[in-house]
């Protein structure tokens, strides 16, 4: 069958502005986008540019916008699209446009690592592992499946809105969320501290797109609640 | 530009981030890659890392030790062995303290499961020794060292690709990278360098292996005039997803699952009567290759792999990455139906020739190369001779990663900063610029889709030397056809296609080396396999095969044997 796509390009080298192109490409229903695209790109027109690194929704790199959705290209099939349909391919949203489907990615990972995204121990650890019951681990197990591919963020209406952009973001109480809720870290106050304004955990506004969009199927905003939660027994706690 | 830094490490899955954290309290450490943080291909590690920690049942690293070493068909060095399976639990409790999110047990300890080839008492029955975070193990233990080494003021040199490296009088002192982000090239000088960039799988067509494994640090190596050894020892992992080649985890038939030809027969009950389905991987490759080859396959050739039996809580808690891939990219439900699974290229045994503490060697006889390192898949130490053992190999990367970092802050006291010339920046920009220049007819991707095919018809799990011989005439041709190639897009900004002609003049030098190397081995060894002479030989080749880009090519090297003296190897 032929696909058909419509596909946002965009050289700062060269172009005033960006620009759409169409391309026709031939697949078969099992392909995936990503196929696709690499198929316009060795075919058609070796100048697009898109990342890519595992190919099956494990590395996080092929984050971009599917129709209008934030989505991973290699976790998209072309069955799932219809056949005379022109899919639109554009890159991920909030982040800045670098180079067609190419968004810088640096104040994504900022703003994960403000979150302070390790084990935080006041403790001395012992000579072997730290006990973990498995309904403790069961607590977190959900977030550790996030890949930091920003599908969430870049769809998150709260950091869409240029008022509020300075929102840290879902990914970010998502990684919050692994380590609050891991009976292993003993850093709960510092991290309270970090969350606890209105660019932090306070930010989201449950609107849900972060789950909807989560290709590891997280559930995202129920975590972002439950990190909303802690803050607030945290504060019942002190007084 | 001109960056200066203490160490430099060539890549960032988990050989390279060990390291990182290892060394960098005591110097200036960077690190370059040509992907994002956390993209590297490490990530995809599935099922778990070994150690004999015994959470589950009785285990010992003698017996972990006996494993690989069988595993690898006697042909890994045994003292680099011990060290490794000794430093194994170690490792894990430092990555549990660390904040590796490990799947428990019933006492709260990190929970243990079966994996390919790994035995209790020398072979009598499968043990527990893979430690794992469900069927994302290598994912989670990625982004843990990532987080460790941004806590640490690693410095990240992300999307730089490395063109070259220099030397100064015999000694590695730096290297040339290419921007993905700008196309400038940089000059990063160092007083050491590791690489740790991993395989090469996507020599071939069907692999597990994601789109940046090209093996260009193999080749960067290799074209500095270091030998490349065992590179005939590649490895299919019996169970990738029919047809993307996609890894579905030996955590599956850890976790119980069976093989089934086009019978309904538990076939690998003929091959390995012992542990079966838990047999080492080379093993099993074959064994389903023989079964599509004797007409028990199913059409397209691919045998399933069943799970049903498992239940899907069993299915969905420890294995939930896999189970997503089967529903997503085929649309079948391994709970309720058998998922579709054939040999795909997986892994290379072979690689750069290190000692223990990960120093490069130039030749068969140790000679050190100075100023630079060399750790996992890239590396070949070495630990799995001719073939890897399951959850070995991220136990690989985390030991002499380590012991690379432990190595190089000892180095650094000592070692000035060479006086670079800008010869090789300007050899760089030549490089790029003629590339761009080139006229042809030919595209990266025919090229490479040829190479892809050439190599699984004469170089995968079954080889002779009439198959071997045209692979070499074919690669040859393709080589020609390669300058040839004309880059049509001449941007400075992420031109992959620039890069990607590069990364196929390495991948084609690669192939034509693995398939010399495995010419030139008449038996048949672990994961190389040659019809014409299908038994072990070690009166004429328990020994490394050392290629040089030089003839002779080809030189051997002893294998080290300290405890297990070489026996027929059944499972």
């Amino acid at each position: 069958m032929i696909m058909k796509f419509r596909i946002f390009r965009y050289d700062p080298d060269k172009d005033v502005e960006p620009y759409y192109q169409s391309y026709e490409v031939e697949a078969s229903p099992k392909d995936r986008i990503l196929d696709c695209l690499n198929r316009i790109r060795a075919e058609k027109d070796p100048t697009l540019s898109f990342r890519m690194s595992c190919g099956h929704g494990v590395c996080g790199s092929d984050g971009m916008r599917i129709n209008g959705t934030s989505a991973l290209a290699c976790q998209k099939l072309v069955k799932d699209f219809k056949e005379n349909e022109e899919v639109l391919i554009e890159p991920l949203q909030v982040f800045r446009v670098i180079k067609d489907l190419v968004v810088d990615m640096d104040p994504f990972f900022e703003r994960y690592y403000s979150v302070k995204p390790y084990l935080i121990t006041k403790t001395l650890a012992p000579d072997k592992e730290r006990l973990q019951s498995i309904e403790e681990h069961k607590m977190f197990e959900g977030a550790i499946r996030c890949i930091l591919c920003a599908c969430c963020t870049a769809s998150c209406p709260v950091n869409l809105d240029k008022a509020t952009e300075a929102y840290i973001g879902p990914a970010a109480l998502v990684r919050s969320f692994r380590y609050l809720f891991d009976s292993r870290d003993e850093g709960s106050k510092e991290r309270i501290a970090l969350l606890d304004n209105k660019d932090g955990a306070w930010g989201c506004q449950t609107k849900w797109m972060c789950t909807k969009v989560c290709p590891k199927e997280i559930p995202v905003t129920k975590e972002i609640f439950e990190v909303k939660k802690r803050i607030l027994e945290s504060k019942k706690g002190r007084m | 530009m001109n960056f200066k830094h203490d160490i430099v490490i060539v890549g960032s899955g988990l050989a390279g981030l060990r390291a990182a954290v290892e060394c960098v309290e005591e110097a200036d450490v960077a690190i370059v890659s040509k992907v994002l943080p956390t993209r590297s291909h490490s990530g995809a590690a599935q099922g778990g890392i070994t150690a004999s920690i015994g959470n589950e049942e009785e285990d010992h690293w003698e017996w972990h030790m006996f494993d690989t070493v069988k595993g690898s068909d006697y042909l890994a060095d045994q003292d680099a062995v011990e060290i490794m399976v000794k430093d194994a639990p170690r490792v894990i409790y430092e990555l549990e303290h660390m904040g590796v999110p490990f799947s428990r047990n019933a006492e709260g300890k990190i929970a243990q499961r079966n994996f390919g080839g790994h035995t209790s008492e020398y072979g009598k029955k499968p043990v527990k020794r893979a430690c794992y975070a469900s069927d994302r193990t290598g994912r989670v233990v990625l982004d843990t060292l990532y987080d460790q080494c941004l806590r640490h003021n690693v410095k990240f040199y992300q999307e730089h690709y490395v063109l070259s490296l220099v030397f100064e009088k015999g000694k590695c002192s730096g290297l040339v990278t290419y921007d993905l982000s700008s196309g400038e090239l940089n000059l990063i000088e160092a007083k050491t360098v590791l690489l740790a960039t991993g395989g090469c799988g996507r020599i071939f067509k069907t692999t597990s292996n994601g789109f940046a494994s090209t093996g260009d640090g193999l080749n960067l190596a290799h074209g500095a005039g270091i030998p490349l050894m065992d590179m005939e020892f590649v490895q299919f992992h019996p169970t990738g997803l029919y047809p993307l080649g996609i890894l579905v985890s030996e955590a599956a038939r850890g976790e119980g699952g069976i093989l089934r030809n086009n019978l309904g027969e538990r076939f690998m009950e003929r091959y390995a009567p012992t542990v079966k389905d838990l047999a080492a991987r080379d093993v099993v490759s074959r064994a389903i290759l023989t079964e599509v080859r004797e007409g028990r396959g199913f059409e397209g050739g691919y045998v399933h792999l069943d799970l049903t039996h498992l239940g899907e809580e069993k299915i969905l808690e420890k294995l939930w990455e896999i189970t997503s891939f089967v529903r997503i990219y085929l649309g079948i439900d391994p709970v309720h139906e058998p998922v579709p699974v054939y040999p795909t290229c997986h892994y290379l045994m072979g690689g750069i020739p290190t000692d223990s503490d990960g120093r490069v060697l130039q030749d068969e006889s140790g000679t050190i190369t100075e100023g630079l390192y060399a750790a996992g898949e890239c590396a070949c130490v070495s630990v799995h001779g001719a073939n890897r053992l399951g959850c070995n190999s991220l136990l690989d990367t985390l030991v002499f990663g380590r012991r690379c970092g432990l190595a190089m802050k000892k180095d650094i006291p000592e070692i000035e900063h060479d006086p670079v010339s800008d010869e090789p920046l300007k050899k760089g920009k030549e490089m790029i610029a003629s590339l761009l220049e080139r006229k042809g007819s030919e595209k990266i991707d025919g090229v490479r889709r040829n190479m892809q095919l050439v190599m699984m018809d004469y170089c995968s799990v079954f080889r002779d030397e009439e198959g071997l011989n045209k692979g070499i005439e074919n690669i040859r041709l393709l080589k020609t056809r390669f300058n040839d190639v004309e880059i049509v897009n001449k941007g400075r900004n992420f031109n992959y296609e620039l890069m990607e002609a590069v990364e196929l003049g390495h991948q084609l030098d690669l192939a034509e080396v693995i398939l010399l190397s495995a010419l030139h081995r008449k038996e048949s060894r672990g994961a190389h396999f040659r019809e014409d002479f299908p038994a072990r030989d070690d009166k004429n080749f328990l020994k490394h095969t050392f290629f040089f880009r030089e003839a002779p090519e080809v030189k051997y090297k002893p294998v080290a044997i300290t405890r297990f003296r070489p026996e027929a190897r059944v499972y």
